[in-house]
C-alpha cells in the first residue's frame, strides 16, 4: 500500500483494528518514506530497527483494544526515552541515554504505539525556526529552504512530510502552534497541569507543556486523550476529569460565543494575515457560532514579558548541564574551568543569550525590576483572559503574525524571531489551551494557520470549535515531496 | 535578675566590648526520605547509594514535597512557640558547585515555613528568651571528597536533597555560655518532638555563626562576620572567642572590621576569610516554578499540635511542682528526653510509697557515674528503670542502707539483675529487729565496759565509736538509725 503515509492516524488505527493493515507495514512504510527524507533532518536519532522489531512483535499478538494498537511514531527529542539517546537538540546532551521515560510518551506506548526516532528541535526548544538545533537545521515540507517553525520544527516538518502520522511537541510560548501553522498541521498546546512534564528536558517551568501535532483536529484529540493525565510525579500536574476528546468531538458549535480581540491586530501585520483572520470569522459564524469583538488590553506587555520569565527559569533550569554528572564535558584547569568550557563549547549561541539575559534579570537589584514586575504582567495578562472568558466561550487570533520565512533570514535578528511569538506567547503566560489549525495559504502558497484559545481545562471546546471550522476550511497542504529524490 | 556578675565582655585597656552572635542552625529532619524524592537518607551508606534521579538532578527531573518533611518542620515551629505559616514557598537558591547537582538548591526565602518564636535558655544567673527570627525547609548538599585521589575530587550525593531546617535566631545572643546552651535547648526540643535526632557527629545539626561586637552599652551593631558550618558546640564557642577577640583588636588598632564570611580551622583553632562582601555570590533567588505554594490548613496545624509531646520546659514545670524538685535537679533531668523518660518510669515504679528525692540523687548521682565511665547513653543504661526503681524502694522501706545499696548497684550492672534477689542471695538484708540489735549492743557495751563510763561521764565523742563497732559487728548490715536509737537508750 503506497498511500499508507498519507493515512489520517484516526484511518491507520481503523485499519489496523479492521486488519487491513498491519503494524509492520505502517511501521514500514513511515520507516520508508523517513528513510528517503534525509533532506528535511526532522530526525536526530532514528530507532527504525527497534522499531520494526516491536511491530512484528504486535503483529504477533495485536491488542486491537488500545488507542493507537501498533502505530508507529516519533517524537520531539525533549522528551526523555528509556536507552534512547536524548539531546534537547543540544550538544551538552549529544550523548546522553536516559534511564528513565517521559510520563507522556509512555502514555503513548503504554496505548501500543511503537518509537520511531527523535525529532529535531531547537536547542532546549529555545528558537522559532529550528536553527538553533546542535543538529542542524530542519527543512519545511512546504518548500526548499523555508523554515519549519519552531521549536518543535522537526515534529513539524515530520507530521507534514508525512515521516509519522502524529507527533508530540512542546510548547513555552508557541513552540507546537507556531510551526504548525507553518506547516499547515494542527498542533495544540493543553491547559498548564493537563500533560505531566515528568521526563521532559526542562526549558521554562511554568510554561512548558507537551501537546500533540497531527494532520487534522481528530488525530489531534485523540493523541491528547492519550498523552494528558494526572501524574503525582510532577507537583504542577492537575488533578481534573478528563474527556475522551476523541469521542466527545462535535462539530456542533451553535450559540459559540467567539472573542475577537482587537489587541491582536498588530501594527505591520501583512493584509493576507487580517483577510485570513476575517475569513475565519465568516467561518465560525458560518457553523452557527456568534463572534464577539473583545480586548485583552496587557497584550502588548505579553512578550517583553515571556522573555524575562522564560529565559530566568531557563537559566536556573540549565544549570544542571555542567559536565559534572552526564552529557559533554570539556577539559578544565579546575572546576571553574572545567564548567566555563563546557558551558561555553556545550552550549549555543542562542541558548547562551537566554542564560544571559535569565540571569542578569534574577541578579540582586534588577530582581524587582525584572523578575517580580513580569510576574505582575503576568497576573495581569491572566486577568484579561479571565474577564474575556465571562462574556465568550472561546477567543479566535491569527497564529502567528506571518506566514514561513527562509532559513538563514532571521538569524541575525532575534527580536524579529522573538516577535513569530506574539500571538502565542500569551496562551503560555495565562496558562490556557490553544489550538492552531491550517486555514489557508499566503501569497507564496504557504500555510496560514488561525488559532482558538479556550478557558483552563476546555480543551474539549477548542477541539469543537477547530473540528468545526475544519470542516468549513477544507484545507489542503500543497506537499510536493520536493526533497524526495 | 542580675547577669552583672557573669557578663561575657572582652575588656582592652580601659574599653569594654559585648559580643552580640546570632546563629543560622542547619538541622537534619529526622525522616526515612528526603526532600523532595523517595531516597533513603540512613547516615554512613556507601557512598551514591541512596541517590535517585531527581537528587542527581537528571534532565526532565521534577521535586515532589515529601509531606512528612513538612509535618516535622511544623512541630519543631510548635516547638519553638513559633508562627506557623499557612503559605509558604519553596525558591531556588542559584550557585555552582560540583556536589550540588541541580546547579540551585531549593531552599526557602521570602516565605519561610515558619515565623517568628522564642526559646526560653536556664542560665545560672537566671533565665534568658532568645529570639527566633525564622525556621525554612531546604536540601542538603552533597560532599565534595578533596582527598582521596591528587587530581580528582569525588563526589558523594547520599546527602544530596535530604532534608534540612534552617533556624536562625535573633543576634540575642551575648557569650559562648549562652551559644551552648542555646545550641543544647534546640537539640532537647527537636530530640523530644522526634524532629531531629541533634547527632552533631554524623552532622545532624551545625551552624553558622554571626559574631559582631560593639562598646558596652553601645545600641548598634557592630559589623557582623559570619563562620560557616562549625559543628560542634565547643568548636562554635572557640571559634566566638577567636573572633570576637580579633574583631576588638581592629577595632583598638583603629581599623575597620570588613562584613565577610570565614571558616574555623579547628586545628589552629582560628578563623580566617573565606570570601568577602564583594565576593559573596548572587544567589539569584526566585520562586521554584516546579513546586507550588505550601499551603497548609489551620486543621492540619491543629492535628500536628495534639501531637505534640509534653516539652522541655512544661516538663521541668511539672516536675517542680508535682515532684518538688529544685529547678536544678529538674533542668538536669528534662534536658535530655531520654533523661527524663527514664526518670518518670522510675517513679511510675516506685509506686505509692515513694521517696522521689532519693530517686533523683541516685539518677544523677550513682547511675549518671556508671553510664559516664562506660560511655553509655541513658537509653542504654545497664540497669532497667524498673529494677532502678526497686533498688530506691529497698532503701526506703529500710531493707538495706544506702551504703548497702551502693553495693547491690554494683552488682546489678551486670545483667540488669533484681536488686531483691542481690539482697537476699547475698544476705544483705538490713538489721532491723530491735532484739538481735539490742542483743549485738549489749555485747559491745559489755565488751568496752570503760569507753562506755567515759562516754557517761561526758566523752560524748565516745557514741560514734559505739557506732562503728555495731556497725563493724553487723557487716554493715545493721539498721543505723537502730542503732543510734538503741545506743542511746542503753549507754
Amino acid at each position: 500500500m503506497s498511500d499508507i503515509t498519507k493515512q489520517s492516524l484516526t484511518e491507520l488505527v481503523e485499519n489496523i483494528k479492521n486488519k487491513k493493515l498491519s503494524s509492520t507495514d505502517v511501521t514500514k512504510a513511515f520507516i520508508d518514506r523517513s528513510e528517503k527524507s534525509e533532506e528535511l533532518n526532522a530526525y536526530i536519532t532514528n530507532d527504525f530497527t527497534s522499531a520494526l522489531d516491536k511491530a512484528k512483535k504486535f503483529d504477533q499478538k495485536p491488542n486491537l483494544n488500545l488507542k493507537l494498537p501498533g502505530i508507529p511514531m516519533a517524537v520531539k527529542d525533549l522528551f526523555c526515552t528509556k536507552d534512547i539517546k536524548t539531546t534537547a537538540g543540544s550538544k551538552i546532551l549529544n550523548n546522553f541515554v536516559p534511564t528513565y521515560e517521559s510520563t507522556v510518551t509512555e502514555n503513548i506506548w503504554n496505548e501500543g504505539a511503537i518509537l520511531l526516532g527523535k525529532l529535531n528541535c531547537d536547542e532546549f526548544a529555545m528558537g522559532s525556526s529550528n536553527e538553533t538545533s546542535f543538529f542542524g537545521n530542519v527543512q519545511s515540507p512546504i518548500d526548499k529552504n523555508l523554515v519549519p517553525g519552531g521549536s518543535s520544527g522537526g515534529s513539524a516538518s515530520a507530521v507534514a512530510g508525512q515521516l509519522t502520522p502524529v507527533t508530540i511537541g512542546t510548547d513555552t510560548g508557541g513552540s507546537i502552534r507556531q510551526p504548525a501553522s507553518f506547516t499547515g498541521i494542527v498542533g495544540l498546546k493543553p491547559t498548564y497541569g493537563s500533560c505531566s512534564r515528568y521526563g521532559i528536558v526542562a526549558f521554562a517551568s511554568s510554561l512548558d507543556q507537551a501537546g500533540p501535532m497531527a494532520q487534522n483536529v481528530k488525530d489531534c484529540a485523540l493523541l491528547h486523550e492519550v498523552i494528558s493525565s494526572y501524574d503525582s510525579k510532577d507537583s504542577t500536574s492537575i488533578d481534573f476529569k478528563r474527556n475522551h476528546y476523541s469521542k466527545e468531538l462535535t462539530n456542533n458549535i451553535k450559540g459559540k460565543k467567539i472573542g475577537i480581540p482587537k489587541e491582536y491586530r498588530v501594527d505591520g501585520m501583512p493584509k493576507e494575515i487580517e483577510d485570513l483572520w476575517q475569513k475565519g470569522i465568516q467561518y465560525v459564524k458560518d457553523c452557527g457560532a456568534e463572534t464577539i469583538d473583545i480586548s485583552l488590553p496587557n497584550t502588548s506587555y505579553a512578550l517583553p514579558t515571556y522573555y524575562i520569565v522564560a529565559p530566568a527559569e531557563a537559566s536556573s533550569n540549565l544549570a544542571r548541564y555542567d559536565g559534572v554528572k552526564y552529557g559533554f564535558r570539556a577539559k578544565g584547569e579546575n572546576l571553574i574551568d572545567m564548567y566555563e568550557k563546557t558551558r561555553s563549547e556545550g552550549f549555543g549561541a542562542e541558548v547562551q543569550r537566554r542564560i544571559m539575559i535569565g540571569t542578569y534579570v534574577l541578579s540582586s537589584g534588577y530582581y524587582d525590576a525584572y523578575y517580580l514586575k513580569a510576574q505582575k504582567v503576568r497576573k495581569l495578562i491572566k486577568n484579561d483572559f479571565d474577564e474575556a472568558y465571562k462574556k465568550v466561550d472561546a477567543i479566535l487570533t491569527p497564529s502567528t503574525p506571518s506566514s514561513a520565512f527562509k532559513i538563514g533570514e532571521k538569524t541575525n535578528d532575534p527580536v524579529s524571531m522573538y516577535l513569530n511569538d506574539i500571538f502565542t506567547v500569551p496562551v503560555n503566560l495565562a496558562g490556557l489551551p490553544g489550538i492552531s489549525i491550517p486555514a489557508g495559504h499566503d501569497s507564496k502558497g504557504y500555510p496560514l494557520g488561525l488559532q482558538i484559545i479556550g478557558k483552563a481545562f476546555d480543551e474539549q471546546n477548542i477541539l469543537n470549535i477547530a473540528y468545526a471550522m475544519e470542516e468549513k476550511i477544507n484545507f489542503k497542504n500543497k506537499i510536493t515531496d520536493w526533497w524526495i529524490k | 535578675m542580675s547577669k552583672k556578675n557573669s557578663e561575657y565582655l572582652i575588656n582592652r585597656k580601659d574599653n569594654q566590648y559585648e559580643v552580640v552572635i546570632g546563629l543560622e542552625v542547619h538541622a537534619q529532619v529526622l525522616s526515612e526520605s528526603k526532600l523532595f524524592s523517595t531516597s533513603a537518607t540512613k547516615f554512613g551508606a556507601e557512598p551514591n547509594t541512596q541517590v535517585s534521579l531527581v537528587d542527581a538532578a537528571f534532565p526532565g527531573m521534577l521535586p515532589v514535597i515529601n509531606e512528612f518533611c513538612v509535618k516535622q518542620a511544623i512541630k519543631t515551629g510548635i516547638g519553638l512557640n513559633a508562627k506557623i505559616n499557612k503559605r509558604s514557598v519553596f525558591d531556588r537558591k542559584n550557585y555552582f558547585y560540583a556536589d550540588l547537582p541541580q546547579g540551585y538548591q531549593i531552599s526557602q526565602f521570602k516565605d519561610p515555613i515558619v515565623g517568628e518564636g522564642k526559646v526560653i535558655l536556664d542560665m545560672p544567673n537566671g533565665q534568658k528568651e532568645v529570639g527566633i527570627e525564622r525556621l525554612h525547609l531546604e536540601q542538603d548538599a552533597g560532599k565534595s571528597i578533596h582527598d582521596l585521589d591528587p587530581q580528582n575530587t569525588f563526589v558523594d550525593l547520599n546527602r544530596s536533597g535530604v532534608a534540612l531546617m534552617e533556624i536562625v535566631s535573633k543576634p540575642d545572643l551575648r557569650s559562648p555560655d549562652e551559644v551552648n546552651a542555646y545550641i543544647k535547648k534546640l537539640r532537647s526540643i527537636m530530640r523530644y518532638l522526634g524532629t531531629c535526632d541533634g547527632n552533631m557527629q554524623e552532622g545532624s545539626l551545625r551552624a553558622d555563626v554571626n559574631v559582631s561586637v560593639r562598646p558596652k552599652g553601645s545600641k548598634e551593631f557592630g559589623t557582623r562576620c559570619e563562620i560557616k558550618n562549625v559543628n560542634s558546640i565547643k568548636f562554635m564557642q572557640l571559634a566566638i572567642e577567636y573572633e570576637a577577640n580579633r574583631q576588638v583588636d581592629l577595632i583598638e588598632e583603629g581599623k575597620t572590621i570588613d562584613q565577610e564570611t570565614r571558616l574555623f580551622d579547628t586545628k589552629k583553632n582560628e578563623t580566617r576569610s573565606m570570601r568577602s562582601k564583594e565576593d559573596a555570590h548572587d544567589y539569584r533567588y526566585f520562586p521554584d516554578p516546579d513546586l507550588l505554594p505550601l499551603e497548609v490548613s489551620e486543621k492540619f496545624i491543629e492535628e500536628l499540635k495534639n501531637d505534640i509531646p509534653e516539652l522541655p520546659d512544661d516538663k521541668k514545670k511539672r516536675f517542680i511542682e508535682e515532684f518538688k524538685l529544685s529547678p536544678y535537679e529538674a533542668n538536669i533531668l528534662v534536658s535530655d528526653i531520654d533523661t527524663a523518660k527514664y526518670f518518670e518510669e522510675v517513679v511510675a515504679k516506685m509506686g505509692k510509697n515513694k521517696d522521689i528525692k532519693l530517686a533523683v540523687n541516685w539518677i544523677t548521682g550513682e547511675l549518671f557515674a556508671v553510664l559516664n565511665s562506660k560511655a553509655l547513653e541513658i537509653s542504654q543504661s545497664p540497669v532497667s528503670a524498673k529494677n532502678f526503681a526497686i533498688l530506691i524502694n529497698l532503701i526506703k522501706n529500710g531493707t538495706i542502707s544506702g551504703k548497702i545499696a551502693k553495693t547491690v548497684f554494683e552488682l546489678m550492672i551486670d545483667g540488669d539483675i533484681d536488686p531483691q534477689k542481690i539482697v537476699e542471695e547475698k544476705g544483705l538484708k538490713q538489721q532491723s529487729d530491735p532484739k538481735a540489735l539490742e542483743a549485738l549492743i549489749d555485747k559491745i557495751i559489755n565488751d568496752n565496759r570503760e569507753k562506755a563510763i567515759e562516754y557517761k561521764q561526758g566523752k560524748e565523742k565516745l557514741f560514734g565509736f559505739f557506732v562503728g563497732q555495731a556497725m563493724k559487728a553487723s557487716g554493715g548490715k545493721a539498721n543505723p538509725q537502730l542503732i543510734n536509737e538503741i545506743l542511746k537508750k542503753k549507754l
